[in-house]
Formats: structure tokens, sequence, C-alpha cells
């Protein structure tokens, strides 16, 4: 396609050469004076095609203009054109007869090969294509029947490759495309050209549509069976001289090229024709078995990917002993893949899996170029890309529901805060897209919590009281804090979301640690009785145990509670039984005691630390589970980690067996060097986002990745036909270790880059600010990289800063012709607006 | 008042008695108080000596006809008390809410008696420390290796009373009535003392030296009862709303403007004053003539052997005679009282009215001694608003921070940030920020990057002339590269001849942002600290050298500078270009999936999501940004397993935005400027 539109482009060009100065005519015409001195110059072998022409042109012209036209593309090939004018007294050949006026001769020497009536030259290509089919008469067969063809292919089995066109009408640019690639091409192959529409269809199995050119290369050099015809390979792209030069380049390849490097180095034609390289993974003792595959797959991918043969017992290949297949897309710096399959099937899906991706991704590209082209000013950099920002200003015509939400201001802050018992205050900017994404998720906690007794949901917006939120110590939006009265505002550090917040408000409503008089009061707690307050907060309950004696402790605890108020539930019990309590988990004071599940299980833990902050992380880290389920909220806390991920992708629950053989498996080495963990696609459909991002097909699930998230970033995948048991995942997760499997996928290590550049508002300003540039900075050399991005011509708005001057002056000049011009007129001015102005005219 | 109760300390130096403070101020007007009042916030040791009985000594006086031009806004629409002072030109800055002007006159433009009262109140409720009744009528130096600056400034009073200080703070105006000598002179009357009683100039016929404000001022008062007026002055009247200069002519004292034109007689008129002079006839009556007539004459010899213009040019402009002379000339700075060895010196030009200062605001010649208020506006004269309360206001805080940093080591204030909230603090601070607003061009509010750019800190209000000394002024490092927010006007928009209202004066699209007429942000960006040399080399009219890159945010109606598209999108790809990052938003979901895929956050997910700060979204914002093409929605997903990827795969790509939908062409027309 876009092969078709350069060819295209020259001979637009010297079309519009030709029309615009008829009477020099072209760079390639000759003049001659008369027939007498056209003739004795001829040179013998050298074709050149003549017209003659009264010294008053007739209205032959447009025909003229269009040989003329031709001239430089037909110099191309050796033939000249030339203008041979008549003498007014000549009465010869070609001169003399009014009818040869209207026609063209094509010589070779002074022999007349072709004489072309003016229809027969219509356009360029029209006179290209018939002038090479003149002169390659012998190179390009043209056929009429099946027999005829036939005939041919027979002629050249065992000896050459055939080259079989079908063009609709002769003189197309599909015509001109196949006889210039004749003229090149014409020695090595047979070329066998058609109009008929019956031959066409004769030769293919399924209905080809016979209103567009065909090109089939016909292998007749290896075909030896007299009875069978040549295998074909058709051009599965439009008829240009790129696409076929390309399709006869690939033809002459190789069928399997052998190679005996390492795979990296190697390249082939087809892989600097953009297209992929199969690597047949071979061993000595397979070695004639691969090569009957290698040159079975290759014959099926002909013309898609190029096939090679590559001997492991030659080269030293890093890689798992099963692979047996590489791919090497054209792609810099894509790392090869390595594969096992196990099927040829497979390998033939594999690449054409990746060439139906591409052309897609071509015709976007294109379509976007000729939309660049449209509007060369949109280089996208206004256009929003920002998905909060974006989703935020696309709702902000709906009118939230904030009754619920007090509003608070200088005069009433501290009055209200004395309403309640707790006072939730939202800090945020009104025109902030992430405050008003959680003013949004606000609105929602409120609509929750409507009715909950001591909780006065209020709001600030920064925008408005920049004192109060300053006073209130609130550099950065949003921000929520729980005031209450007589105590420091807690701030809110978790997910901003709806659910979040909400368990956060309900679990601040009580003390933390909520401290316990009794040992029925405590073992009540760790029973799952507790106040009405922390009831509905569903996870582990944590109870502190001390002694009267261990102080220090216990404030750390108090402090450590503190931090964790509102994210943990955590009683404590200070009493002298606490022993008593302690002794019944094995533990003694200080102690923590973990109830899960409601209290079916009760840990204990020993508190060594007694700083306040090591104690957070102890009791964090202690809360993990031990075979959690991923999602989205929790992530970050395992995460913190920092360990590879042992990760089960399941399409919903995962089964009983899955989930107590991967419990053993994490529970089985205490301190393990992983994280085992599952994802539930059906609550956590990103994980399909995952998937399709590790595996270019998503594989059955559950399939079970190890991902390195930390070091190296490489995923691995476990071998689908193996059960997911201890056993096999140990001897895999062992193999992996040592470095036997290879990874399916590695994370890409790239940088966050700024997604468009930037307006280049320095350079636009250069031309009209000429002391900018006097005063540059002293050094030259370092000039401005702030636009990383500019592609070569691609920066719109600062490549031509001239083009940036003149539609300013010419709409003023344009203001300045009709002054006082009123209202009248607008919407079409402001239509017209987006092409000239770049300023505002009145409305 | 007991001066003991000022006095930091007590010395006695060869036998003299001195009373000593780190600081002296000398004036409590606006800008002495204000500087009191900051000295005061920072526990600092100072005094402020005030000649008069009260604040505001010049208040009390001027103007003559007791209307003031500074505007107090009472409504703006907004309660953002920091942006209600870009529109409140009287109030001095301080933490009580009490002191803002709009308590104190519901007037827009309000009386000076008012701001007198205004500035007793400042002076008694904030209690600061002033000593009235004390004229400095000399200062001199003392060296003195240990003192701060290698010397003290001595001061001493009317009553010969001496003190020692160690900076010095002038604030002392400009109040010396600028006279013209030529023969005739005598029989000028001059501002200070001219009455104000229109019925004075009844019938009378008045010529008016001067065309500022005073001049003009003068004339309104009485263009109803006189014959007529002529104002002569050297050159051509500017007019405010041209210049976008409050100190020159404004709007609501041009009514000699209006009769002129409208042909009632009155008229204004171009001419060096120098070249003038006046004879009074027997009638008492005043002509004009040249100087050149009466080089070697003697004037009393009376008007009869005097030749006037008319006599040979007998269409002469002023042949009328006038029954006063009004000079109008406004005044300059005292340099009277400071001995030589302070080498306080008048600027050159247009500025020898004010004394030469650098743009930190200190004195060329002596170190340690400041230069505050209206008479520190050779900084930005003719430019921004320095010379006036609504300006110096903020100099005269950037000079307290200035001081702070150098005399007792607490740095310039800032706040350091995640670098997520680069595009916010900006944001927020250019819609807002008064000082910007007010010192366009002068002081900058500058960001200092941290290293990697993961961090940076605000300090807001700097003198944006000693930007290449920013690393000793303010005790804060910069060696990761900043970005300078200042506030500018198109540069060849204003200007005494130049037509403020021509078509297509606004510019609306951000990518033309450059060529935006009107005041705007502006944000400079430097990989490092320029260098003096390069201040020096600057180009003219620029408030700062060539940067690495610059960004405009474009010029709007409203000065509201929040619109996602227009105004807050370019100047995040700015942003995100010079630091080389990607600093746009995520959902929660979206870091989740790039921890999976990528070994690399971007920062919003790193400072957000990473801390269990993850912007979850509610229902519907998820839905905007699917349908925008923004994130992908994988609830739908076909999971069989056998359909290859489709186009839709990558969410990577997805992000990019490349199926976002434009902009809506109309969307900017919010901004003309228009009606």
């Amino acid at each position: 396609m876009s092969a078709q539109k350069d060819r295209w482009v020259p001979s637009l060009f010297l079309l519009f050469c030709a029309c615009s100065i008829p009477t020099s005519g072209s760079a390639g015409l000759q003049q001659e004076q008369s027939p007498q001195h056209y003739f004795s110059g001829l040179e013998a072998g050298k074709a050149s095609l003549a017209f003659f022409t009264p010294r008053v042109s007739p209205g032959a012209q447009p025909f003229l203009e269009q040989i003329e036209s031709s001239a430089e593309a037909l110099q191309d090939y050796g033939i000249s054109v030339v203008k041979v004018n008549c003498p007014k007294e000549d009465a010869s050949r070609y001169c003399g007869r009014e009818n040869a006026l209207r026609k063209a001769f094509l010589f070779r020497g002074n022999r007349l090969i072709r004489e072309f009536p003016t229809d027969a030259l219509f356009d360029v290509n029209s006179i290209i294509a018939n002038v090479l089919f003149a002169l390659l008469f012998n190179e390009v067969k043209y056929v009429e029947t099946l027999a005829d063809l036939e005939n041919t292919e027979n002629m050249l089995k065992g000896k050459s490759n055939m080259v079989f066109a079908y063009v609709p009408a002769t003189g197309t640019a599909e015509h001109r495309a196949v006889m210039e690639a004749a003229f090149v091409y014409g020695t090595i192959h047979q070329f066998v050209l058609t109009t008929e529409a019956a031959v066409l269809k004769a030769t293919s199995h399924d209905d080809p549509d016979v209103s567009s050119a065909q090109l089939l290369f016909c292998h007749c050099q290896r075909a030896t069976d007299p009875a069978q015809p040549c295998r074909r390979t058709a051009l599965g792209q439009p008829l240009t001289l790129l696409n076929i030069h390309r399709h006869l380049k690939l033809m002459a390849a190789p069928l399997v090229t052998e190679v005996a490097e390492d795979p990296e180095k190697v390249s082939t034609v087809h892989l600097q024709l953009g297209l992929p390289l199969v690597f047949i993974l071979s061993q000595r003792e397979t070695y004639e078995a691969d090569r009957r595959t290698a040159e079975f797959v290759a014959w099926q991918l002909l013309g898609k990917a190029g096939v090679a043969l590559l001997s492991r017992d030659l080269v030293d290949l890093n890689v798992l002993h099963r692979s047996n297949v590489a791919l090497k897309t054209p792609d810099e710096g894509t790392p090869i893949q390595y594969l096992v399959l196990e099927d040829t099937d497979e390998v033939i899906t594999l690449v054409e899996d990746k060439n139906k991706v591409k052309p897609i991704q071509e015709d976007e590209q294109e379509e976007e170029e000729e939309n660049d082209e449209d509007e060369k000013e949109n280089n996208n950099q206004d256009i929003q890309d920002d998905q909060v920002v974006e989703a935020v200003s696309r709702d902000k015509k709906r009118e939230l529901p904030l009754e619920q939400i007090l509003v608070l201001t200088e005069e009433n802050f501290h009055s209200s805060l004395s309403e309640a018992a707790r006072t939730v205050v939202l800090f945020y900017a009104s025109w902030e897209a992430v405050s008003l994404a959680v003013l949004r998720s606000y609105s929602e906690v409120a609509a929750h919590l409507k009715g909950t007794l001591g909780v006065l949901l209020s709001r600030v917006n920064c925008w408005d009281w920049p004192g109060l939120c300053s006073q209130e110590n609130v550099t950065q939006f949003p921000a929520i804090r729980i005031y209450k009265e007589g105590q420091r505002p807690v701030t809110y550090d978790g997910m901003w979301g709806t659910e979040e917040l909400s368990s956060f408000i309900l679990l601040s409503r009580a003390p933390c640690p909520l401290k316990l008089a009794t040992m029925d009061e405590a073992e009540g707690y760790l029973r799952g009785e507790f106040p009405s307050e922390l009831s509905s907060h569903p996870h582990t309950s944590l109870l502190g145990v001390f002694s009267t004696a261990t102080s220090e402790a216990r404030e750390a605890f108090e402090e450590a509670a503190n931090i964790l108020s509102g994210h943990i539930r955590m009683g404590m019990y200070l009493e002298d039984d606490a022993l008593t309590l302690s002794r019944k988990y094995s533990v003694s004071p200080p102690a923590l005691l973990l109830a899960r599940d409601r209290g079916r299980s009760v840990e204990g833990i020993a508190l060594s630390k007694h700083i306040s902050q090591d104690m957070v992380q102890m009791i964090r880290y202690e809360l993990l589970d031990i075979f959690p389920e991923i999602t989205v909220s929790n992530l970050p806390w395992y995460l913190q980690l920092r360990k590879p991920f042992l990760i089960l992708f399941s399409a919903g629950d995962i089964s009983q067996m899955e989930s107590k053989e991967m419990l053993k498996l994490a529970k089985g080495r205490a301190q393990q060097a992983f994280v085992a963990c599952w994802l539930n696609l059906e609550k956590t459909p990103v994980g399909h986002g995952i998937l399709r991002t590790y595996f270019s097909t998503v594989p059955s699930l559950p399939v079970l990745l190890w991902v390195n998230l930390h070091a190296g970033g490489q995923v691995f995948e476990f071998p689908s036909e193996q059960s997911v048991t201890e056993v096999n995942i140990l001897s895999w997760l062992e193999k992996l270790q040592a470095g036997l499997e290879i990874p399916s996928s590695t994370l890409s290590e790239e940088d966050w880059k700024p997604p468009l550049p930037a307006y280049d508002f320095l350079q636009m300003m250069e031309p009209s600010v000429p002391e900018l540039s006097l005063h540059a900075s002293p050094q030259p050399g370092d000039t401005p990289a702030q636009h990383p991005p500019q592609s070569p011509g691609g920066d719109p708005a600062g490549g031509d800063p001239a083009s940036l001057e003149e539609p300013s002056q010419e709409s003023t000049a344009l203001e300045g012709g009709s002054p006082g011009r009123g209202l009248r007129g607008t919407a079409p001015r402001l239509a017209a607006r987006d092409k000239q102005g770049r300023r505002h005219s009145e409305l | 008042v007991g001066l003991a109760l000022y006095a930091g300390s007590l010395c006695a130096v060869s036998g003299a008695t001195f009373l000593y403070h780190d600081y002296c101020v000398i004036g409590a007007g606006p800008a002495g108080l204000q500087a009191a009042y900051f000295l005061q916030q920072a526990g600092r040791d100072y005094v402020v000596f005030e000649r008069s009985h009260a604040p505001g000594s010049f208040f009390a006086l001027y103007p003559r006809h007791r209307k003031l031009i500074s505007i107090n806004k009472q409504y703006t629409g907004k309660s953002n008390s920091e942006f209600n002072l870009r529109h409140d030109w009287n109030s001095l800055l301080s933490h009580d809410r009490r002191l803002l002007f709009r308590h104190y006159s519901s007037d827009f433009f309000p009386n000076a008696d008012t701001m007198v009262r205004y500035l007793e109140d400042f002076a008694s409720l904030l209690k600061l420390r002033v000593q009235y009744n004390t004229a400095i009528i000399h200062v001199t130096l003392e060296k003195n290796e240990q003192a701060w600056n290698g010397h003290y400034f001595l001061l001493t009073d009317q009553d010969r009373k001496t003190y020692k200080c160690s900076s010095l703070l002038v604030a002392a105006g400009t109040w010396v009535p600028n006279v013209v000598n030529f023969p005739g002179s005598e029989y000028v009357e001059g501002y200070e003392t001219v009455s104000i009683n229109p019925e004075d100039f009844a019938g009378q016929t008045v010529l008016i030296l001067g065309r500022g404000n005073s001049a003009f001022e003068t004339a309104e008062n009485i263009l109803g009862v006189t014959n007529f007026i002529h104002m002569v002055s050297r050159s051509r009247v500017r007019l405010s709303w041209a210049t976008h200069y409050v100190g020159d002519l404004r709007a609501i004292n041009n009514g000699l403007l209006d009769t002129y034109q409208l042909k009632s007689l009155d008229g204004l008129l171009e001419g060096d004053l120098e070249d003038l002079a006046i004879v009074k006839d027997k009638k008492g009556k005043l002509h004009i003539t040249l100087r050149f007539y009466l080089e070697n004459r003697n004037i009393s010899a009376g008007i009869d052997s005097v030749t006037l213009p008319q006599d040979e040019l007998d269409n002469f402009a002023t042949r009328a005679p006038y029954d006063r002379v009004i000079r109008c000339l406004g005044w300059k700075f005292d340099f009277s009282i400071y001995n030589r060895s302070l080498r306080i010196m008048p600027g050159k030009g247009n500025i020898k009215k004010y004394p030469q200062i650098k743009p930190s605001y200190e004195s060329r010649g002596t170190r340690g001694l400041f230069i505050l208020g209206t008479a520190s506006h050779s900084v930005d004269f003719r430019k921004s608003a320095g010379g006036f309360i609504h300006g110096f206001r903020y100099t005269a805080r950037a000079v307290h921070r200035l001081l702070e940093n150098r005399h007792h080591g607490v740095p310039w204030p800032s706040t350091v940030y995640p670098i997520t909230q680069l595009t916010n603090s900006i944001i927020k601070r250019v819609n807002e920020a008064s000082g910007l607003y007010q010192m366009f061009s002068v002081l900058a509010d500058i960001i200092l990057l941290r290293e990697n750019a993961t961090a940076f800190e605000y300090l807001e209000e700097y003198p944006a002339g000693v930007l290449a000394e920013l690393e000793t002024q303010t005790g804060r490092k910069a060696h990761s590269g900043l970005f300078v927010i200042i506030m500018e006007y198109g540069r060849n928009f204003s200007g005494a001849d130049k037509d403020v209202f021509y078509y297509n004066r606004a510019v609306g699209e951000a990518q033309h942002a450059w060529q935006s007429n009107f005041l705007h942000p502006v944000i400079y960006y430097y990989k490092r600290l320029p260098t003096e040399r390069e201040m020096r080399l600057r180009p003219p009219d620029w408030p700062l050298p060539r940067p690495d890159a610059i960004h405009h945010i474009v010029e709007d109606f409203l000065t509201d500078w929040t619109a996602p598209n227009a105004h807050i999108l370019p100047l995040r790809r700015f942003l995100e270009n010079c630091l080389s990052t990607d600093l746009r938003n995520f959902f929660a979901e979206s870091c989740f999936l790039f921890a999976f895929t990528r070994q690399k956050l971007p920062p919003f997910c790193q400072q957000g999501y990473l801390r269990m700060q993850g912007l979850v979204g509610s229902q519907e914002l998820r839905h905007h940004a699917v349908q925008a093409g923004l994130l992908q929605d994988y609830t739908h997903t076909d999971i069989s397993g056998d359909r290859p990827p489709d186009s839709h795969d990558g969410s990577q790509d997805q992000l990019v935005g490349d199926r976002a939908i434009p902009v809506r062409p109309l969307q900017h027309l919010v901004n003309a400027k228009d009606e």
C-alpha cells in the first residue's frame, strides 16, 4: 500500500511538471529537427519511442504531454523518447500521413517494433507498461488459455521458475509493475502474463477475485513430476514493483537455511525484509527428521517467514533442553523466543498470529499519519491522556450527592468539630482531579455511613480556604483527617476507596487499643465478642497482653495501636493475671495474641521489640496471610516484602486441592523466599491484562506463575501438563532456581518517560524575540534537551516558526479590513478559525 | 512610652551613650510598619523611628484632595483570602483578619484619612515598636569587625540622641517635593500647599506643571470652576490602562483629558519646563515666556521690556495670561541625612528620585542597608508595583526573609513535596498567590528539584533579580535544576503609544500561549542556577536569562488557570519533558497492572499505590476512563483462551491515550477576552 503510494508520487510529480511547463518539455525528452536527423542518429540495439509533430501542433496535445512526461521514466530503461519535428514540406512515411501523427512509434535501432495508437497511451502507466511489454516480447509470454500456461510450465520444469501474473487489463499500474519487474528479473524467471480471468480461475482452487491483479511464483525448477503443476506461492499483497521485488527476493532465498551460530547473530533476507525467522532446533540424532520438518514448515511459511535449521550440537544454547523451536522477530531489541511446540501447525499459527497483529498496527499507524497530515497542529499534545483527569472531567456534569457532607469554612471549622464525637474532614481542592475522584468515593462513604452515630462527615475546599488548610498543616490534597475532641487528629493513610475508607471510619470509633478489664472480657474478645463499633470489621483481632510491670513494651504497644488505629482491631489486657491468659497460648507477657477466624485459631507471639515503629512493622507482617488472594487493594502489602511471587491465576475460586497444596507449600517453609498467592480473575479482572502481557495467547486456567518482580523481572510458567501439587511445584522451583527453565516473558524495564512532547515555546519565540538568541547562554553546546521524543519534522508547532507568524498577521489584516464587525457571521468565522486563526476574534 | 522598653542593650562608646538595636527602621509608613510586623513576628530586636506623632504622616497630608487611587475591592466572589489580596491594594500583610482594609472603608477609592486610621490600628493592634516624634537627621557608619556587616549604623535624631543598629531598613518614602528652578518660579504654587477649595479658583485661568496623578487630581478638583486649565509637561501623558503601570495616569483622574478632547477650553501641552520663564504683569497676571528671551536681561525691569513668544509668533499656544501656576511634579527621596560614607547615590535618568539599590533591595553603597517601600521603586520603576503598598508589602517580606537567612541562619521558608505534587503546587500558586500577581516580573516562586527528581522544594516570592545568588541568599541548595514561576504581560503589549484594545489581542489556544498579552504565568526551567554573568547579560526587558526550556500558561479572561485541558495538561507536559518522567495520575487498578507487568512504576503509583494510598476511584469514574480509552475494562473478557489477542491488547498502549477523544475545538472560547 505504502509502496504503491511511493511509486505514484514521482509519476504524479512528473505529470505535474509536464503540465506546468508544456513548451520546454520534460527532462528526458529529446527533440529532433526532422525525420532524417532522427533516423540517421539511431544506434543499433537501442530502443526509442518517437512521435512526429508538424511545426504547428494540432489538437493531439494531451497525448503528447503524457508521452513527454513518461520520458524520464522510460529513460531508466534505456528507452529514449524523441519528438521529431516534421518540416512543412515533408511527406515521408511518418510525417506525411495524417494518422501517423496520432501515433507513437517504438524502434529498436532503426527497426520499427510497434506503433501505438494514442488511445493505448492514455497515461504514464500505460505508456511504460505498453512500451516495456513490446520490448520484452520474449521475456514476458502472453497466454490466453490454460493450455498455453500449462505448456509453458511444463517446458520450464526442472529448468527455471515461472512468474505468472494476471492483470484485469493492460496499461494499468499493476501491469506496469509486472513489466518493470520483468525488465529486471526477466532473464532469471520466465514471466507469463494474462488478462484472461478464466486462466486465473483455472489455476486456483478457490474462487479468486478476478477484479484485482494477482501474481504467483511457480517453483518449476524443483518440479520433477510432469503430471503435477509446479508449486505456487501467491503474492498476498497488492501488485507494486516493491512488493513484487520483495516477493521474488524471498522466493530466491534458500528454503531452509542451515545455521551453526548464535541465533542472535543470524540474519537472513527474511529478517532484512521485516519477516520473522523460525529456528527449528535440531540434534544430531534427529537431524533428518528435523530437516524434513523444517522443509515442511518452510513451504507452509514461504513468503511469510524464513526457516532456519539450527544444530544444537554445534551451538551452545543456554536454553531449555526441551525447546525445539525459536522465533526471531525483525524488531530490534526483541529477544528471541524459545518455545516447546508439539505440532508444525503451532509453528505456523505462531507466525501467522504475529503477522496478523502487525498489519493491523501498520494500518492504524498509517491512518494516524494521515490524520496527522490532515491536522498538522494536533499532535495529540492537547488530548488528555491522564485517566483520572479525563474521567473526572467526563463526570463533572453529574451532581454529586453531597447533602450528607457538611461544608466547613474558616468561620465554622472549629465550632463544627465540637458538634460530633468524631468529625471526618476531607481537605481537597475543587480544581484538582485526584481530589475530586476522592470526593466521589467520599460521597459514597457518606451514603454508606448514613445514620451512623457519632460520626460527622465534612469537607474543606482548600481553594476557598487556603488559610484554614495551611493552619491545619495540610500541604497536599486530598487529605482525610479524623478529629476527636481533645486529641490529635488522625490522618487517614489507606487506599482512597469507598470500602477501605468506610471501614477505617467505623473502626476508628472505638478506642485503639481497646482496654479490657477482666479475664472474661479478654477471652470474649478473642472469641469475637466485640462492642458494636468493632463488630463490623471482619479481619483478624489482636490482643496485647502485658503484666503490670512491663511498662516499656506497653507504651510502645499503645503508640503502635495509635498508628494502626482504624486499620486493625486491637485490644489490650493489663492485669495481674495476664500471665495466666498468655500461658494458655504458650507465651508469657509481654505478648501478642492473634485471633483469626473469630477465635477459631489463636496464635501467641512473644513481644521482643519495644519500639513502636518496629512493633507496627511486626504487627503488619504478622497479619499478612500465608496464602492470600491477591487483590488490587492488598497487593502493596505483599510487594513490600520484596520477594518473588508464586501466583496462581484462577478463573474463579481455586479448587480445594490446589488450595490445600499451595497452603502446604506456603506453610512448609516458614521463612519462605517467595510470596505464595493466588488471583481470582473474576474478582480481579485486571489479571487478564497481566496474563495478556505475559503470553501472546491466554493460557488455559488455572495457571501457576513464578514472577520475579524485584529482580530481573522474569516470568516462568509452571508446566500445564503437571498437576499443581507441592511436590511438582517444589521440583519445578528447583529446576527454575538451577536455571533449567526458560522464562515465558520478562517484565519491561522501560522507564516512565513523558508520554508526549511539550510545546517548545523557546523555539517558537526565537524568531520574534531576536535578543533571545543573541543572549543565548555562553555555551552554545548546552542547548535545551527538553523534548526527547521529537521526531524529525514531527513537531508541527515548533517546526516552522514562520508559519506561526503568518496566520496571525493574516487574521489581523483581515480584521483591520472590516473594523467594527459585529457578531454577525460568528459561526462561520468560528469554523474558519480552526484553519487560519490562532487568535480569537471577537465573541 | 519609655525608651528603655525598646532598648535591646545600652552601651557606651567613647563617652557617648547609644541605644542599640539589631534592626532600625526609618519611617512608620506602610513599608516601615510592614517590615516591623515581620521583625516582630520573628522575635527580632528592632525599633521604628517616625518623625511624626502617628504613623503614615505622608498620608496625613497627601493626596491633597484625599482620595486614594488604590482600589479597595469589597467583593470578588471568592472566599480565598490570598486570592482576594490580589484585589486589595491597601491592606498590609498580617495574620490578623481584622486588619483588612475592607473592614475600614467600603469606598472603592477610599479616603486618605482612612489609611491614616488603618496604619494607626496596624501599629497598635499588632503592638509594633514605633518611636514617634523621632526625626532621624543624620546617619553614619562605625566600622567594627564584629558587626554583622562590618559596621554599625549610627543614627542621630533631632534631639542629638544617637542610636546604633546592625542593620538599617530605610522606609522613609519619597517626600521631598520636586521643584524646578526657572526665572519666575517664585510665582509658582506647590501641590503641597495649594488651596484645595475649588471656590478659590472660581473664574481663574490656571496652568499646571506636571502630568502625573497629582497634577490631574488637582485639575479634577477645580475643573468645574476655572475659565480653563492648561497643563504642561516634558513628555506625553501616559495612561495606566495602556501601560499596565499603576503610577501612570489613572482613569479616575483623567477628567481633563475628557474636557480637552471634547473642546471645552482645557488643554494639554508638551514642553521642557527648564526652558520656561514666567513674568508677572502689573495686574498680577502670569505670562509664559521662554528662558531664552530673558538671558542677559533683568527680569525686574518689568514686563514691557521682556519679549513674549507671541510677539514673534502671534498664535503662540500659551499666550493667554494665567491667574495661577501650580507645580505638581512629585517627590524624591531625602538623600540629605546620609553621611557620604554610606554612598547613597541617586539613580540615573528617570529613577534619579530613588536611591541606587540592588535587586535584593540592599543599597549599592552600603552592606546591611536596605531600602523598603516607595523609595525602593527603582527596581521596577514603570514596570511593576514595587513603589506602591500592594507591591512593597511583598518585597518587605522578601527582604525580611533574606535577613533572617543572613543574620539568623533561618533559611528561606520552603515546603518539600513529592514530585507527584509538582503540577498541583504550581497551579495552586498561580491561581491564588497575590505576591506573584502584584509584583509580576519581580517576585518569583522557585522550585528546587531534589536529586532524581523524586521530590522538590517550593520557595515563595523570591526576588527574581538575585536568582544567581539564590543559594547564599536563601540557604537552600539548587543542585538538580530549578523552575522559576513568574507572571508576565505580553512583551510588546503594553506601552504608552500602544493600542491595547486591538482585535484578536487575546490568545485562547494553549499552543500559542507564548503570545499571550494579558498577565499570565510563565515557568522558566534551568538545569542549573544561572550565573551572575548570565543574569547581567539577559535580554533587555527579560526578568530572567534564557532558560533551558520555558512554558507559558495561556492568558485567561478570568485569571483562573485551572482548566484541565487548556492550562493543566500543557503544563504537565512541559514539566514531564523537563524532568523526563511521566507525571500522570493512575487509578489503583492501573498501578496494580504495572506492578505485575513492569519493573518500574510511574511516580504516581510509586508515591501513592505502593504506599497503600492508591486511588481506587468510583465505579462511574472508572467507567468514564474506560470510555475514554484510557483504562481497559477486563470484566467482559473472553477467557476461553483460544482467541488471539486483539488490537485492544496491551494496556500500556492504551494509556498513551491514542484513542482519546480530541479536545472539542470550541472549548477554549471561554478564554476569549472580548465581549
